[in-house]
């Protein structure tokens, strides 16, 4: 057991839970997320609750962080690996009548999608640890002198989204999430070794999630960049 | 019809390769890809050049001594065939044809289109077998029933050729497919039961020493091999070799 | 030399046994003091490289192609008889034995024959326990078919993948001996001669087709399962590389060559296409399990259909022939492959032929389609009277059966067998000749030995089908690993056999100095020139049906072709590199000498027997007409030139069989 990392098996696998892992985090992230539409203060309830709960903060956090990282590099590692495998590449190569395009860029993809991340770390995450960790405000109150004033996410958020170009960022941030996902999905479940009667039903699921989380988080953004003007 | 052919030539291991153009006439399209090829040699050896090496030998797609990757694919454009069986009526007058040999830093080139598949039957060495004597003293071929469902999966992974196809398409150059399909025809039958978690152990540690890429499981094997071997041995794969890294 | 065949005293069934019980063993101590090179890595070679290996004898393995695994047996698709009697069909040992001796119009050895029938029931055991997968039924218990020339089901199969399993179950054990380092396995190696010390076989000169280096190699004994030699008529079922060199370089080292022209001529072939052609594909024999056999029966409709102004499917039962059911209604279209092949050609000959070059008849699946669809129909409780529905539940069953035969079928001639008839005519595609071996598996070299296609030994003038696989696996998992003990444990004191001996060095020299003469012969015409006109002299004097005058100006063709070849033969490229051409030249320059030797033998049979037709020995009807003179082995001594080799015979003794008119009427 000890060397499963050092298989390509092994690899595959601990790629593949890392994957599953984050598909049911971005899963609860738009969960929360479509709340801002549906009922903003269910939504500034959920945020001040996932952003202030221990457990989440400095467990789950750090599980995320470490998953994220882990995925990333395997990711990387793995390319390389698989690019050595072959010194000579072909003079022609017909890709496309044996595969998904998504599914032989998954190297680009993941690429692009750490970019945003890497922006989207920036733009929420720091502004967030630094005013609960360094500024020590874990009030999550928009004045948090005034208790009256009400939870800030909601409105960070629609503020957040009032510039077009984030509008335009996240959009094609999500586009390659949905890239990835079409084929990142599907071949999670076969690199644990699920692919029987199932399967099938699978591909279906699989669409539904890799179309359909992407677009709602894009949802989500116009959303708030159309109507959350003040 | 009349062709242009570009074939990869390298006189040895050690020399450099390069795409040559070749010019054939009056090809047939009832002729088989390789007889097209005979056609090209006769007449290079005719004016006084050194054919085209590649590897052949049933011609009826079963010995899996045939390669090729033709036009950005292995064997060619046809399915569920290998490049033997593949007939010139799949391509039209005019038409440039790559024809190159199958690519992965484990198929080392021989020379020309011909590669060392060695690695294969390495990979077989590990553990590709059931530890039985061929001394005939075993049990009466009745005596364990086998239900036909798993008898008849075992032989449709069973019927793997072992070309090579599966790593020239993959883009990682990966044997997956290949090494699943003997691991699957065992781990579906009593009789490989016994072994089954030192053979897997074994077979994808001898895999990954030959230095075939990993699985991204793009599928691009299961398209292109000529047997139709399906990517379901490889999840299967999966699952014997994480039963026995739990179990081992 | 006066041939011994060492057959066991005895009765008939104990033989074997007895046999077993009495010759010389090697202890296992000594086993590993023992080196055995086996060439050629098929059923035969492989099962026995395998048990040897396994006996505990060091084994070097040949074989010219890149992995064992490509070697031609795994070729062979429908099945393997073994006298398992599953089925409670009244199969037994005698039965197959009995099948067997008659099948091969009475002209293989008793003896031999017995112990193959004894063993095939072992075969399946073996395979069954290294991980084969044979078809099954729903009960989960093996499936069987039946073949051509028996009235008993007991072929065991693996669909229309039967030899490539039981390949690659011995590859399997190869493997594992292979990892215990058992066995040395020598991959695009060509053995060009054997090496005969003081009267005995000690080891083989080859070339490795990488580097194109000549090698030495030694041993206590040399076993050769290098297959049969069809390919010297060019066109035919057999590899691109199957070839007689091993057996020929062991011929004119000392080992006999028996029943040249027993050829087998298997009439389920994909007709040839055009001039183009490099090999003929084989269509199952089991497809005559379900396809009925036929052409029309008036010579308008055959213009018809090659003007293709009218479709097969459209001409009316009453308008076709079965020639095969008319002619043989007991078997029908199982009759042996000898006689369904001779009447496919008496046919086309007669001018019935269904393609444009008139050498096709259709094997027709309509019936069969018809009646899987009415029984699948009524099983499933549908309504019998829907044609639609009957022909689709029909095509299913057959598509089950014979599914990757049909799509081989369509790939190559671009037509649908599902919905047209298939268009046969036979091609070469096993040869019973081979080289002469005792009871022990061994030549008339002693420590050289021959098994599978590679020696005569058990299929007479004819071979059914489904025996090939079974004697291949028989010889090398269960008798040659026990006969060979008799001969090594006189090798116990022996020690390890130098490569340094003048033997070694004139057996290489004479290798290099023939890859010499080719390569810088600088010749005109490529290899292929030559081994096309051989093999159009071979088909047309030495095929279906033989006389006097043909094969008299086949010999003299034949030796006119060799000085030719030998005179304008152009080879490309080095000796020391990666040449085909020159691996095929050598092989080709071996054809030239067999064929004539082929005819010879034909021409000094003045009989037909099983695959041999001599058009001056049949009876009114046209059936083969054996004659009792000619009831004996013909075994070749090399003189030099093949119209010099002188025939020995071993006469051929039935005391436990009647030597009847062989008749499937």
């Amino acid at each position: 057991m000890s060397g499963i990392l050092n298989s390509s098996i092994g690899r595959k696998f601990a790629m593949a839970l890392s994957a599953l892992f984050l598909m049911v985090f971005i899963l609860q992230h738009f969960a929360i997320n479509i709340l801002s539409v549906l009922s903003p203060d269910t939504f500034n309830k959920a945020s001040h609750f996932m952003g202030t709960f221990w457990a989440v903060q400095y467990i789950l956090q750090a599980v995320l962080i470490l998953g994220v990282i882990f995925h990333f590099v395997m990711g990387f590692v793995l390319e390389i690996k698989n690019k050595s495998a072959r010194n000579v590449s072909y003079a022609k190569n017909n890709g496309n009548a044996n595969s998904s395009w998504m599914s032989r860029n998954m190297i680009w993809s993941g690429g692009f999608i750490l970019v945003f991340l890497v922006i989207h770390f920036i733009d929420f995450w720091i502004p967030e640890i630094n005013t609960k960790f360094v500024a020590g405000d874990m009030s999550g109150l928009i004045d948090p002198t005034n208790l009256e004033s009400g939870f800030r996410y909601h409105e960070e958020l629609v503020h957040k989204f009032e510039p077009i170009w984030r509008v335009a960022l996240y959009c094609v941030g999500f586009t390659f999430l949905a890239l990835h996902l079409l084929h990142g999905f599907g071949s999670a479940f076969q690199s644990v070794g699920a692919n029987n009667k199932y399967t099938i039903a699978l591909k279906g699921v699989s669409k539904v999630y890799s179309i359909g989380i992407p677009a709602g988080f894009i949802f989500i953004a116009l959303f708030h960049h159309f109507t959350g003007t003040h | 019809m009349n062709l242009t052919l570009k074939i990869w030539r390298q006189k040895g291991a050690n020399d450099k390769g390069k795409m040559v153009d070749y010019q054939i006439t009056d090809v047939s399209p009832d002729m088989s890809f390789l007889e097209m090829l005979d056609v090209l040699n006769s007449e290079l050896i005719t004016k006084g050049d050194e054919p085209v090496a590649f590897d052949h030998d049933c011609r009826e797609g079963i010995c899996g001594m045939c390669s090729l990757y033709i036009n950005g694919e292995a064997h060619g454009p046809d399915r569920g065939v290998t490049t033997c069986q593949l007939h010139m009526r799949k391509f039209k007058d005019g038409d440039t044809i790559y024809i190159e040999p199958f690519r992965a830093k484990a198929f080392p080139v021989i020379k020309d289109l011909v590669v060392d598949r060695s690695a294969f039957d390495r990979v077989q060495h590990a553990g590709g077998f059931v530890s039985v004597n061929t001394s005939g003293n075993t049990i009466d071929a009745n005596a364990i029933p086998i239900n036909k469902h798993d008898a008849d999966t075992a032989f449709d992974a069973a019927t793997c050729i072992g070309c090579g196809a599966c790593v020239a398409s993959c883009k990682n150059s990966s044997a997956m497919l290949f090494v699943s399909a003997k691991v699957s025809q065992f781990a579906l039958l009593p009789q490989g039961q016994v072994e089954a978690t030192d053979r897997v152990l074994n077979m994808v540690k001898q895999m990954d020493e030959e230095g075939f890429g990993n699985c991204t499981n793009t599928g691009a094997c299961e398209v292109e091999c000529p047997k139709g071997i399906s990517l379901e041995n490889i999840a299967r794969m999966n699952r014997e070799y994480l039963k026995a890294s739990f179990k081992g | 030399m006066a041939l011994d065949s060492k057959i066991p005293q005895g009765p008939l069934a104990d033989k074997w046994t007895k046999h077993k019980n009495t010759i010389n063993l090697v202890n296992p101590a000594n086993k590993r003091l023992i080196d055995v090179i086996v060439v050629g890595t098929g059923l035969a070679g492989g099962s026995a490289a395998a048990t040897l290996a396994e006996l505990g004898y060091n084994v070097k393995a040949f074989c010219f192609q890149d992995s064992p695994r490509r070697a031609h047996s795994i070729a062979a698709q429908g099945g393997i008889n073994a006298a398992k009697n599953y089925q409670g069909d009244g199969d037994s040992t005698y039965r197959l034995f009995y099948d067997t001796v008659k099948g091969g119009d009475y002209r293989s050895r008793e003896a031999n024959v017995y112990r193959l029938a004894e063993v095939s029931a072992n075969i399946i055991d073996q395979c069954v326990a290294q991980g084969v997968p044979f078809a099954r039924d729903y009960g989960g218990l093996l499936d069987n078919r039946s073949f051509g020339g028996v009235l008993v089901s007991r072929t065991f199969y693996a669909k229309g993948q039967t030899g490539q399993q039981l390949l690659l179950g011995a590859y399997s054990s190869m493997n594992r001996q292979i990892g215990r380092g058992k066995i040395k396995m020598y991959n695009r190696h060509e053995m060009l001669d054997v090496v005969v010390v003081d009267g005995k076989a000690r080891g083989i000169i080859a070339r490795n087709l990488v580097t194109g280096e000549i090698e030495r190699h030694s041993a206590h004994a040399v076993v050769l399962g290098t297959g049969g030699y069809g390919n010297v008529f060019f066109l035919s079922t057999n590899a691109m590389g199957s070839n007689v060199t091993a057996a020929w370089k062991a011929h004119k080292r000392g080992a006999y060559f028996a029943n040249p022209c027993y050829t087998q001529i298997h009439p389920t072939c994909i007709p040839v296409s055009g001039d183009h052609q490099s090999k003929l594909t084989l269509m199952s024999e089991s497809l005559r399990n379900d396809g009925r056999i036929w052409v029309p029966k008036h010579k308008k409709d055959v213009e018809a259909i090659r003007n293709k102004t009218l479709k097969p499917t459209d001409l009316k039962e009453e308008e076709r022939d079965y020639y095969l059911e008319r002619r043989y209604p007991a078997f029908g279209n199982l009759v042996p492959r000898d006689v369904a092949s001779r009447a496919a050609k008496e046919r086309c000959d007669a001018g019935f032929g269904v393609n444009a070059t008139g050498e096709a008849v259709y094997l027709d699946f309509a019936s069969a389609i018809q009646r899987y669809g009415k029984e699948q129909a009524h099983v499933k409780g549908l309504n019998e009277d829907d044609a639609a529905l009957v022909k689709k539940l029909g095509q299913e069953v057959v598509k089950n059966k014979y599914g990757n035969l049909f799509q081989m079928y369509e790939k190559i001639v671009d037509e649908n067998p599902y919905e047209t008839p298939m268009m046969i005519y036979p091609a070469v595609h096993y040869t019973m000749g081979g080289i002469w071996v005792d009871y022990n598996l061994q030549t008339t070299v002693p420590g050289l030995y021959a098994i599978g296609e590679a020696n005569f030994s058990d299929h007479g003038a004819n071979r059914l089908g489904a025996s090939a696989l079974m004697q291949g696996l028989a010889d090398g998992y269960f008798v040659l690993p026990y006969t060979i003990g008799d001969y090594l444990a006189n090798d116990i004191r022996t020690g390890p056999i130098s490569t340094e001996t003048k033997e070694f060095d004139e057996a290489e020299n004479k290798v290099k100095d023939a890859i010499n003469q080719l390569v810088n012969n600088n010749g005109t015409k490529p290899v292929d020139y030559f081994h096309k006109k051989l093999g159009k002299i071979m088909w047309n004097k030495c095929g279906m049906a033989r006389n006097e005058k043909d094969l008299k100006s086949a010999i003299k063709e034949i030796s006119e072709l060799r000085a030719e070849f030998y005179k304008d033969v152009r080879v490309p490229g080095e000796a020391n590199e990666f040449n085909e051409e020159l691996a095929k030249a050598g092989r080709v320059a071996d054809f030239l000498e067999l064929g004539e030797l082929f005819a010879k033998d034909a021409l000094q049979r003045e009989e037909s027997a099983g695959g041999h037709f001599r058009d001056e020995y049949q009876t009114e009807e046209g059936e083969a007409m054996r004659r009792k003179e000619f009831q004996y082995v013909s075994a070749w001594e090399y003189k030099g030139e093949p119209k010099n080799a002188v025939l020995h015979k071993e006469d051929l003794i039935y005391e436990n069989i009647e030597v009847k008119e062989r008749s499937y009427k």
